[in-house]
């Protein structure tokens, strides 16, 4: 019976790798930048990681207390936590993106100011977290109060906007693999945020990739932590379910 | 935040092996040459010299000039006959100055 069982994972696995013809943005990238993000004596990303490393343990707010007081170890306590966020916070009976989480734990836990989104503190801290989860794969919970928003994000993927009057879907569905100018067009799977962008020598989060996007289209651009944003992320973070995480990726 | 750089050396290297020292420094490498939204000019910010001491020894140097993208990586290679602090220095405008030390074991 456990023999017939193995042998029943063992053909499904093949069905699903046979009909995942899901891609993740590395393997569109040249080999140069492959090779870039490999090494972690080249990924410049590894510097914010490092920042990460030292903001980790550093005591802050009113409270006066690090991440490392409540949280130990990272590699050991933060493992998978990036490969399931957005999650549902109960407090704000809302989602939250990790950043969201990293500042929800400042305002509650340390008793400090929020980081500005986009901060160099905050996507440190991002980095250094989504490390811990890296190579694991990407598994969003299984909540139902995500649901509404993850429709919602699912509606605004294939909802045309801008100017140029473009869904994501007619790009990253429907166009992926096809050349945009000079580069190819990903299968817009959100694997390895924060990212290091070549284009924006820095590193950034898939909300600031997101925000590039609709300035892309002519569409109105919405502010950081936008509901739309949230629920665009919950349902990119669906749709590359099971793809490993690279955290910190490199991207051109 | 405070300046991060970082810096890679093997953790032991036999005496005349040749060996490869990597950096990484965080720096916006601005050239000078560009505006920011509202028009002005952004003011040249760059990084202008990499200088590698090997217990004082000087053992490389480099100088840096604006169309270097930011966050300027180095990788070179060294021969030791002896170890000793690996001091790294890089020197930019504004009265950038960062220094990294790594102690060299040569077995």
């Amino acid at each position: 019976m456990r023999r017939r069982c193995g042998a029943l994972v063992l053909a499904l696995a093949a069905v699903t790798a046979a009909a995942d013809d899901r891609r993740s943005g590395f393997d569109f990238m040249t080999r140069e930048t492959q090779a870039l993000q490999r090494d972690d004596g080249l990924n410049p990303a590894m510097l914010w990681v490092r920042g990460g490393e030292i903001a980790w343990s550093e005591k802050a707010g009113r409270a006066d207390k690090a991440c490392a007081d409540c949280h130990g170890d990272a590699a050991r306590s933060m493992r998978g936590v990036a490969a399931r966020y957005p999650a549902f916070d109960a407090a704000s009976s809302q989602p939250l993106t990790l950043a969201g989480r990293i500042n929800a734990c400042r305002v509650r836990h340390q008793r400090a100011g929020p980081h500005p989104p986009e901060s160099e503190p905050l996507l440190s801290l991002a980095a250094f977290v989504g490390m811990a989860s890296r190579g694991l794969p990407i598994a969003p919970p299984d909540d139902a109060r995500l649901a509404p928003w993850r429709a919602q994000g699912q509606r605004l993927f294939t909802q045309r906007i801008g100017q140029l009057d473009l869904s994501c879907a007619q790009c990253h569905d429907v166009g992926a693999g096809r050349r945009l100018g000079g580069s190819t067009i990903p299968q817009a799977h959100p694997t390895g945020y924060p990212i290091y962008r070549l284009e924006w020598q820095g590193l950034g989060s898939l909300q600031r990739r997101l925000r590039g996007c609709f300035a892309g289209v002519r569409a109105e651009v919405p502010p950081f932590e936008h509901a739309d944003l949230v629920a665009l992320e919950l349902h990119l973070m669906q749709r590359a379910a099971g793809l490993p995480l690279e955290t910190p990726a490199v991207r051109p | 935040m405070a300046v991060r750089a970082l810096v890679q050396v093997p953790k032991a290297v036999r005496r005349g092996e040749v060996f490869e020292v990597r950096t990484t420094l965080a720096h916006p490498m601005e050239t000078g040459y560009r505006r920011d939204s509202g028009g002005r000019m952004l003011p040249r910010d760059i990084v202008r010299t990499l200088e590698v001491r090997l217990a004082g020894e000087r053992v490389f140097a480099a100088d840096l000039h604006p169309a270097i993208a930011a966050n300027p990586f180095f990788a070179f290679t060294l021969v030791a006959n002896a170890g000793g602090p690996l001091e790294i220095r890089w020197v930019g405008d504004n009265g950038f100055v960062h220094t990294e030390t790594v102690t060299l074991v040569v077995t």
